[in-house]
């Protein structure tokens, strides 16, 4: 199932996705070149059936150019199957963001960013998800300091006792 | 090494003997009314909370050493129970539960997250309790022993038993720095 995914998104957008493989698990998986992300995420939900995100996350290989790879988990409910993209990104550049596909992928774009550092453009909400904003450097870099200590901070006013700290306009 | 106090002479007049007496005789008394009606708020952050839900309960029984009633607001508590990890977003919101609790009050490090880190030896956990707030009793372990626990309470007594305790203390005790 998963094999005929791929062979439809290489055929459908060719220039877009490159380097088909199979994974160890089985899953099938396919390189994506980032400014075109969106796009075949789009493809993959309207025309192929993969309406979830299960996971998004991205891996630091330090010293390679270009250094971190984006991980797309792509999950299809109506036919249980799997696809893996994987998306090349340098040091500095920025990922578009796919919250207009999947709207659980929201909360994993802000992971990315806060633990790698990578600048999701066009994120609704684009804050840091699990450390406190006045965290330095990304705790999940590779040249992130082993022992690398951050100053403890005051506790934040709450605005909202409810929702807890953060913009009035979030849903 | 001697210290200043075993030189100096000690002069006491009458009235301050017979003050001292009694103050000793209160001390001795609040004290003992104090280590025997502990009345704890767990700060349960953690797997350690198993171990002291099992304290709690029927076999280990800290009722016995008169700790028996959780309170679930830090203004009605004596002994601040951090078990658990902290880290360090949740740092300050432990600090303000310490601020909360009446005067007197004391902390007890449950477990080696709270007394050391641990193994949480990265960039999220406090490096101890320590750091924030004054501990009093630090128990090891991973999780500890209620026998550890136990123990712990009982010296807890003891150095509470020690201390000075006065019946009108209208002084206010200055809050530790925050450190790192």
């Amino acid at each position: 199932m998963s094999k005929a995914v791929i062979d439809a998104l290489v055929q459908r957008l060719p220039e877009a996705v490159y380097d088909p493989y199979v994974g160890v698990g089985g899953d099938d998986c396919a390189f994506v070149r980032r400014e075109r992300i969106v796009e075949v995420c789009r493809a993959l939900k309207q025309d192929l059936g993969f309406d979830m995100a299960p996971y998004v996350t991205a891996v630091d290989y330090l010293g390679q150019t270009p250094r971190f790879e984006v991980v797309y988990e792509c999950y299809s409910t109506k036919a249980n199957a799997r696809v893996r993209l994987r998306v090349k990104v340098g040091e500095g550049e920025e990922l578009p963001s796919v919250t207009s596909v999947w709207r659980g992928a929201n909360w994993f774009e802000r992971y990315v960013f806060d633990m790698y550092g990578i600048p999701v453009t066009g994120h609704p909400d684009l804050r840091r998800l699990l450390m406190y904003p006045e965290f330095e450097g990304n705790p999940l870099r590779k040249d992130y300091p082993l022992r690398g200590r951050q100053p403890l901070v005051p506790e934040r006013e709450i605005h909202d006792i409810f929702r807890g700290p953060g913009p009035a306009t979030r849903d | 090494m001697s210290s200043d106090l075993d030189t100096l002479p000690v002069i006491a007049t009458r009235r301050d003997e017979a003050q001292s007496w009694l103050q000793k005789i209160v001390s001795k008394g609040v004290g003992w009314g104090r280590k025997y009606s502990l009345f704890q708020y767990p700060f349960v952050t953690a797997c350690c909370g198993m171990e002291y839900m099992s304290l709690q309960m029927a076999r280990y029984d800290l009722d016995r050493f008169g700790a028996a009633a959780p309170r679930f607001t830090p203004r009605q508590a004596d002994l601040l129970m951090v078990v658990g990890t902290i880290n360090c977003k949740q740092a300050p919101v432990l600090r303000r539960v310490y601020e909360q609790m009446a005067e007197p009050k004391w902390v007890m490090a449950f477990g080696v997250c709270a007394s050391s880190g641990g193994f949480y030896d990265n960039y999220a956990t406090v490096q101890g309790i320590d750091r924030i707030i004054p501990v009093d009793v630090y128990v090891p372990g991973c999780p500890p022993r209620p026998e550890q626990v136990i123990d712990a309470i009982i010296l807890l007594q003891k150095k509470i038993q020690d201390q000075p305790h006065k019946l009108f203390d209208r002084e206010k005790p200055p809050l530790p720095p925050a450190g790192r």
